[in-house]
């Protein structure tokens, strides 16, 4: 014989009144019939009967305050039972709940929580999802072509889009136009439009779209003309593409990527000049790249490609046109996840990424002439993270100098003051220094852009300062 | 409800639709109800939390729909999705126990009742964002298009959804492109508490793919055998090739729309008359009753077949353990 419980109604209910019974003793109930009405803090909400049969008896009679969640409230009896061997009391009010068909468990905390300490038990160092370490990367002994960013970017979806008939490109003039930025050149007419898709400008839409198709097993290259763009699909990249596989308990795969320029172009002002590294590097289940040579472009595209998640390659407009010796090899990759030693030193860390390694090199120049040896890491990959190749650097020079061009609050060097802090504290002779955009919205004129961007002797003044020479 | 039938009232004699058809049907809809009634009560104890937003009144809808697809065709929604998994033949148990947040549910107890999924019946969710699930479901369909697989995508939207620009950048790709999309609008009248008259400058949604040539038909979605009616023909035009097209079901929510909804915006009188008049399962069982194609008897057992199903889900749905704490880290990313 079934109880009637009183019902939470809201998740944060716990009490409500019993305002009117609408059905009486006796009364034949169908499932879905209102039972009775009740008053919540926030609201007057109905009952309904999810059990046949006749109310045999209201424990609970109308008008009764604080009356606690899951207490018994009524009898429900199927047709032929008898009521009286089923004696419920009227609780006292403000009672515990009484759990009468929940499993033990239960009686504490109706809803069910992990608790807390065990969760912590299980979480990984500093609260990072640490993927375990990516396989140590070949030396590539193969041969080079020097060729332009561009037409390493160009060569790397060619290659894969020859290797697998999955995958694809879409974006706005990536084929008739050949591209914005004349990255998607010569594909159209390799592929075809089937598989190089021009789109309307449409960025939440055609984001979205290639979210499903991935769902649905395809590899979409999504080409954003500029990351500026992107903003209009940011929904679709974090709560379609980043954590599906997740709310799915891990049936569902996104392999998708999302490319095109990031960072500061040239006076084109503030809306179309921003780094977007620390919004993507901020969400777990994205992984995130943002390479400078030829080789890394090449490279980490095609692991983006071929990767089983959703990844964000984060180029730049200012570096495309730079040329660096490439590997011809159509298997050459490079891992994501592991950070590059772009020139080695003793006496400063310096970390950048995307553009700004150029810079960085130049500024380590400038230091060599001031007897400053400076170690420059080139990021590639933000997420997942190499903390070991950052804090081994920062554990031999002990000083470290931070570089990007998106703005210093909450960016990628404040993350790498946290890393450092938090895992060679001990280590460090000096606190770190990071060099970043201004805190302002890009200014068009030229003397203001190049304020508010990082410059070589940004960097110099930064290395100078924790090495105190 | 002013409906513009496109087909007159079916009757049971419609040919090809037997006996058993319609009592699959009824049944079908009849466990999303009792599936959804046991889920109101066991949020009332405490059992499920957050958001749970309820299909009942809505069932005709998903189950008309169903029938009239094809094997291999997928099918998306957004949050109000308990009904369109079972309608795909997803287990009630492991949809039950994902929304009390068990290791037996769906996703594990990670997504809850918003976010589940099954490539198995191809359900593709399941997604919390109103009107995000449009363009994913235009990309199943780019994707059925990519394969000459000769699939079609289903994608459902609300009358709420209906309103956001995402719908019309999926609507002009899909045409563009004739992506094989089938669009259906579920319009249960009240996106949360506004009504469409005070959120839509245009109140017949079926119009709201012209400006894109997409032609749209209105459908009484309290009547099941219209919705499949309806649901089969434009299923067979999309599948051949003729680009996108849009189903209006005129329907009807009888709960709120979630669980705390205590329904100010809308009088009892008109809910009442909806559930008295309008509702798909009496209306069904009428017909059933009517036309000698069942007796009282018959369906008084499948009735209780049914809830014996929705029992074994809650039952299953409270003793299935709660996840491990190890899977709070699992899942996030897939193994390159």
């Amino acid at each position: 014989m079934p109880d009637v419980l009183m019902p939470a109604l809201s998740p944060t209910m716990t009490e409500g009144k019993i305002a009117r019974w609408v059905k009486s003793e006796g009364d034949e109930v169908r499932a879905g019939d209102v039972l009775a009405e009740i008053e919540t803090d926030k609201a007057t909400m109905e009952v309904e009967a999810v059990d046949e049969g006749v109310l045999a008896k209201i424990v609970v009679p109308e008008g009764t305050e604080h009356v606690a969640v899951n207490t018994p409230i009524a009898v429900i009896a199927a047709n032929g039972e008898d009521v009286a061997v089923h004696d419920v009391k009227p609780p006292a009010p403000k009672a515990k709940p009484v759990p009468s068909r929940q499993p033990p468990e239960q009686d504490e905390e109706p809803v069910p929580t992990a608790p807390a300490a065990r969760a912590e038990r299980a979480e990984p160092k500093a609260g990072r999802a640490v993927p375990s370490a990516p396989a140590p990367e070949p030396e590539y002994a193969g041969k080079t072509v020097p060729m332009t960013v561009r037409e390493a970017l160009r060569d790397a979806i060619a290659e894969e889009m020859r290797r697998d008939d999955s995958v694809l490109l879409l974006g706005e003039e990536v084929g008739e136009y050949q591209g914005a930025y004349k990255v998607s050149q010569g594909l159209l007419q390799e592929f075809g439009a089937r598989r190089v898709v021009d789109t309307p400008i449409t960025e939440q839409g055609f984001a979205g779209l290639g979210i499903g198709a991935a769902f649905a097993g395809l590899r979409p290259i999504v080409e954003f003309m500029t990351f500026n763009f992107a903003m209009q699909a940011m929904d679709q990249l974090i709560n379609s593409a980043a954590k599906t596989r997740y709310m799915s308990g891990g049936q569902m795969s996104c392999p998708i990527v999302f490319r095109g320029p990031n960072g500061i172009a040239s006076r084109v002002a503030a809306q179309h000049s921003q780094c977007y590294a620390s919004w993507y590097a901020h969400v777990p289940g994205l992984k995130v790249v943002a390479p400078y040579t030829g080789a890394d472009h090449k490279g980490l595209l095609k692991s983006a490609i071929r990767d089983p998640n959703p990844v964000i390659v984060l180029e730049h407009e200012l570096v495309y046109g730079e040329t660096f010796p490439v590997p011809e090899d159509p298997e050459f990759l490079v891992p994501i996840g592991k950070a590059r030693i772009a020139r080695t030193g003793e006496h400063v860390t310096i970390t950048a990424f995307s553009r700004m390694v150029k810079l960085a090199l130049q500024a380590a120049e400038e230091l060599e002439k001031a007897g400053i040896s400076a170690e420059i890491i080139d990021l590639r990959s933000l997420r997942p993270f190499d903390v070991a190749t950052v804090v081994e650097s920062v554990k031999k020079t002990n000083r470290v100098v931070s570089v990007e061009e998106g703005w210093p609050f909450a960016g990628i060097g404040s993350e790498i003051a946290a890393i450092v802090m938090e895992e060679c504290f001990d280590w460090l002779d000096a606190p770190l220094k990071r060099v970043a955009g201004k805190d302002v919205p890009l200014p068009y004129a030229a003397n203001l852009e190049r304020l508010a961007t990082p410059q070589v002797e940004d960097i110099v003044a930064a290395a100078r300062a924790v090495t105190y020479r | 409800m002013a409906v513009k039938r496109k087909a007159k009232p079916a009757e049971v004699e419609e040919p090809g639709l037997s006996p058993q058809t319609l009592k699959q049907w009824y049944r079908d809809m009849l466990l999303i109800r009792r599936f959804e009634e046991r889920a109101g009560q066991m949020y009332g104890m405490g059992l499920i939390g957050g958001f749970c937003h309820l299909y009942i009144g809505q069932e005709a809808v998903v189950v008309g729909m169903q029938a009239a697809l094809e094997e291999g065709d997928t099918v998306i929604t957004s949050y109000r999705d308990h009904g369109h998994m079972l309608a795909a033949g997803m287990d009630p148990k492991g949809v039950m126990a994902e929304l009390t947040g068990r290791r037996g549910g769906y996703s594990h107890g990670k997504g809850g009742s918003m976010h589940m999924f099954s490539r198995e019946k191809n359900f593709f969710g399941g997604h919390g964002i109103v009107g995000a699930q449009v363009p994913i479901g235009t990309g199943l369909g780019f994707a059925h298009r990519y394969r000459g697989d000769g699939r079609i995508s289903v994608t459902y939207l609300g009358d709420g959804a209906i309103n956001q620009g995402q719908v019309y950048e999926s609507f002009n790709m899909a045409s563009l492109w004739k992506l094989p999309v089938l669009y259906v609008i579920e319009n249960n009248r009240y996106g949360m508490g506004t009504s469409v008259a005070r959120a839509s400058a245009r109140t017949d949604l079926y119009h709201r793919g012209t400006a894109y040539g997409i032609a749209g038909e209105q459908v009484d979605g309290m009547d099941v055998v219209a919705v499949y009616e309806a649901g089969k023909g434009a299923a067979e035009r999309v599948r051949r090739g003729d680009g996108p097209a849009i189903l209006e079901m005129l329907t009807y929510r009888y709960r709120g729309h979630s669980m705390s909804d205590p329904a100010k915006y809308r009088t009892k009188e008109e809910v009442n008359r909806m559930r008295t008049e309008h509702d798909p399962i009496d209306h069904l069982r009428q017909r059933l009753i009517d036309s000698g194609a069942a007796d009282e008897g018959e369906l008084k057992e499948l009735e209780r077949r049914v809830r014996e199903r929705v029992v074994e889900a809650a039952q299953f749905a409270q003793e299935s353990p709660e996840p491990d704490p190890s899977e709070l880290w699992t899942d996030v990313l897939a193994e390159a």
